[in-house]
């Protein structure tokens, strides 16, 4: 069995809890190992996006714990857990989120420009992740001259670029044609099997769901679900 | 365009009136009577690099009459030639010709009211240095024209020498008018001047000491310039404030993003701070270069004044002109004052990060 990458206990998340409380995460527990392939689903509001970025480090639980590797992040300062951010995990977004003065590969080598990495290593690896991506063509173009698709892969490769423990995927699909998702969810899926990167998707997208090996389903957010495949 | 009318009002004004620097006998200024002049010839008593021009003058009243009129009139016993370079006399002529050796020069209210013409004789009496009687006809070689009409109305020159032998004050001076090059160094030369008439009974004083009426007005002028100033900054601070509320506004999106990513929030500062700096002195840099331009063609077209407008400056004795005027320092006071209330206002988008909550903004 491998071992757990993020590791919740009773996590909980009210918002406005002296006004209307509204329960976000209700008690979750829940364990994620490495190389995992995981998609959160479920309705509108059942608080997918809110365990995404309790397990990121986004927000601060109300009660309970996320423990990441062997570092409980509740007890980091917010500095601190930028940075554990930029080393431990990966981010995709909906709408991609690209620096738009970047080109695709400076996009790729930001995150390791961040982490000090060298030249020499920034290059190398943005170019394999590029290749990896299908976007060698494309490396040299700007966000706006690149497609929904070529720009989601390259946020893809930016999550992948620092070898982040997990990478979490707040509905990437979301804004993509059927193409560009069955080509995206191929690459992530590759990239989950050459390089045992683990990774967990909030979605209600049946596609990307039928690709999961594992599938969480949230309700009123607690977990109705958990189905491994 | 304030600066450069002050600095037209008080270039006219000094040129006419005083001089930078003005030389008189101890109480003269306070006693304007030919008792209280003093033995001055036409050779400099003094020396300096920065005098463009030492105009000496034997200024007294007389009773002027021709024919069945008779005025008040100011006397103004000149050196002409040395006189022309300080108040351009010479080109105030309006008929006649410019005085030489002999005869009076007299102003064109005066000829007027008198009806005298070029070549009449101006016949004047008064009391002379140590009261002896002056009397004297004087034949008319030129008409001036002066636009303030105080001037115009009782303004007589003769030659220094002529005036002298009118009021029996040979050898005698009420004043010396001191022209400067460069008007910024004239408390530096009044002091060296001092030093050099010690222990005369020559007294040294400065435009700004003999007409402090108009250092009054300028000071009067000038702070309700001021308060337009801060008016102005004021706006272009309110603009400035907009375009960092903006700024931050747009891109707190973006600032989530690289927070969410694993960028610290103080380098997100740093690079905020560094855009907001370029931001200003290029705001500040494209400002002095445009406007340039437009000062460069005012200064050397000024506005000239019409109608009403230019008839009040003239009674006042100034050309109907609104100068601009291009001293350096006007551009690098303005463009600090900017550069600093933009830095000032820069701290808004820095505070915005600081309490930046990433997932709020990931919502925006």
């Amino acid at each position: 069995m491998s071992m757990p990458v993020i590791e919740t206990i009773k996590l909980k998340k009210v918002y406005n809890p002296d006004k209307i409380p509204v329960v976000a995460i209700d008690s979750v527990d829940l364990t994620i190992e490495q190389g995992e392939f995981t998609a959160i689903v479920g309705p509108s509001g059942c608080g997918k996006t809110t365990l995404l970025n309790l397990i990121g480090g986004l927000d601060v639980p109300t009660e309970g714990s996320v423990k990441v590797a062997d570092t409980q992040i509740g007890q980091l300062r917010e500095a601190q857990l930028t940075d554990f951010r930029l080393k431990h995990i990966g981010f995709v977004f909906q709408s991609y989120n690209l620096i738009p003065v970047l080109t695709a590969r400076e996009n790729v080598e930001f995150i390791m420009l961040l982490q000090n990495s060298d030249k020499k290593e920034r290059e190398g690896r943005s170019a394999e992740l590029m290749e990896k991506m299908g976007m060698k063509e494309a490396m040299d173009r700007r966000p706006a001259e690149l497609s929904g698709g070529q720009q989601q892969r390259v946020a893809v490769a930016r999550a992948l670029a620092s070898r982040p423990k997990f990478i979490l995927a707040d509905e990437p699909t979301a804004n993509l044609d059927s193409k560009s998702t069955e080509s995206l969810l191929d690459i992530m899926s590759r990239m989950n099997q050459e390089e045992n990167a683990t990774f967990i998707f909030s979605t209600h997208d049946h596609r990307v769901i039928d690709k999961a090996r594992r599938v969480i389903t949230l309700e009123d957010g607690k977990i109705t679900s958990d189905e491994r495949r | 365009m304030q600066l450069g009318t002050y600095e037209l009002m008080i270039d006219n004004t000094v040129r006419f009136y005083t001089g930078h620097l003005g030389i008189h006998q101890e109480g003269y200024w306070e006693e304007k009577i030919l008792d209280n002049s003093f033995e001055g010839g036409n050779q400099v008593p003094v020396t300096n690099e920065n005098i463009t021009v030492m105009v000496p003058r034997l200024t007294s009243f007389a009773l002027s009459s021709f024919g069945d009129r008779t005025r008040g009139v100011m006397v103004n016993g000149i050196d002409p030639e040395r006189e022309s370079v300080l108040t351009a006399l010479d080109k105030k002529i309006v008929k006649g010709r410019y005085l030489t050796d002999r005869g009076s020069l007299i102003a064109e209210g005066l000829a007027s009211y008198l009806k005298l013409q070029v070549g009449d004789t101006l016949v004047m009496i008064s009391q002379g240095y140590h009261g002896v009687n002056a009397a004297g006809k004087f034949p008319v070689v030129g008409i001036v024209k002066f636009p303030v009409p105080e001037l115009n109305q009782q303004s007589v020159y003769l030659t220094l020498d002529e005036a002298r032998s009118f009021y029996g004050a040979e050898g005698l001076l009420t004043s010396y008018s001191i022209l400067l090059d460069d008007p910024s160094v004239t408390r530096q030369v009044q002091k060296e001047v001092e030093k050099q008439l010690a222990g005369t009974g020559l007294r040294v004083m400065d435009w700004k000491t003999m007409m402090p009426e108009l250092v009054q007005s300028i000071e009067l002028d000038y702070y309700g310039g001021l308060i337009m100033i801060y008016i102005l900054y004021a706006v272009i601070a309110f603009g400035i404030f907009g375009t960092f509320i903006m700024m931050t506004k747009e891109r707190t999106y973006e600032f989530g993003i690289l927070v969410s990513i694993g960028m610290k929030k103080r380098k997100i500062q740093a690079m905020v701070a560094i855009e907001v700096f370029l931001l200003s002195l290029f705001g500040v840099l494209l400002g002095v270069v445009a406007s340039f331009p437009l000062n460069l063609y005012f200064y050397l077209n000024p506005i000239r004044l019409t109608g009403n407008l230019a008839e009040a400056y003239e009674k006042f004795g100034f050309e109907p002109v609104m100068p601009f005027s291009m001293d350096p320092v006007i551009y690098y006071d303005q463009g600090l004052v900017i550069l600093f209330i933009a830095l000032v206002l820069g701290v808004y988008p820095m505070l915005s990060i600081m309490r930046l909550n990433s997932v709020k903004a990931l919502k925006e």
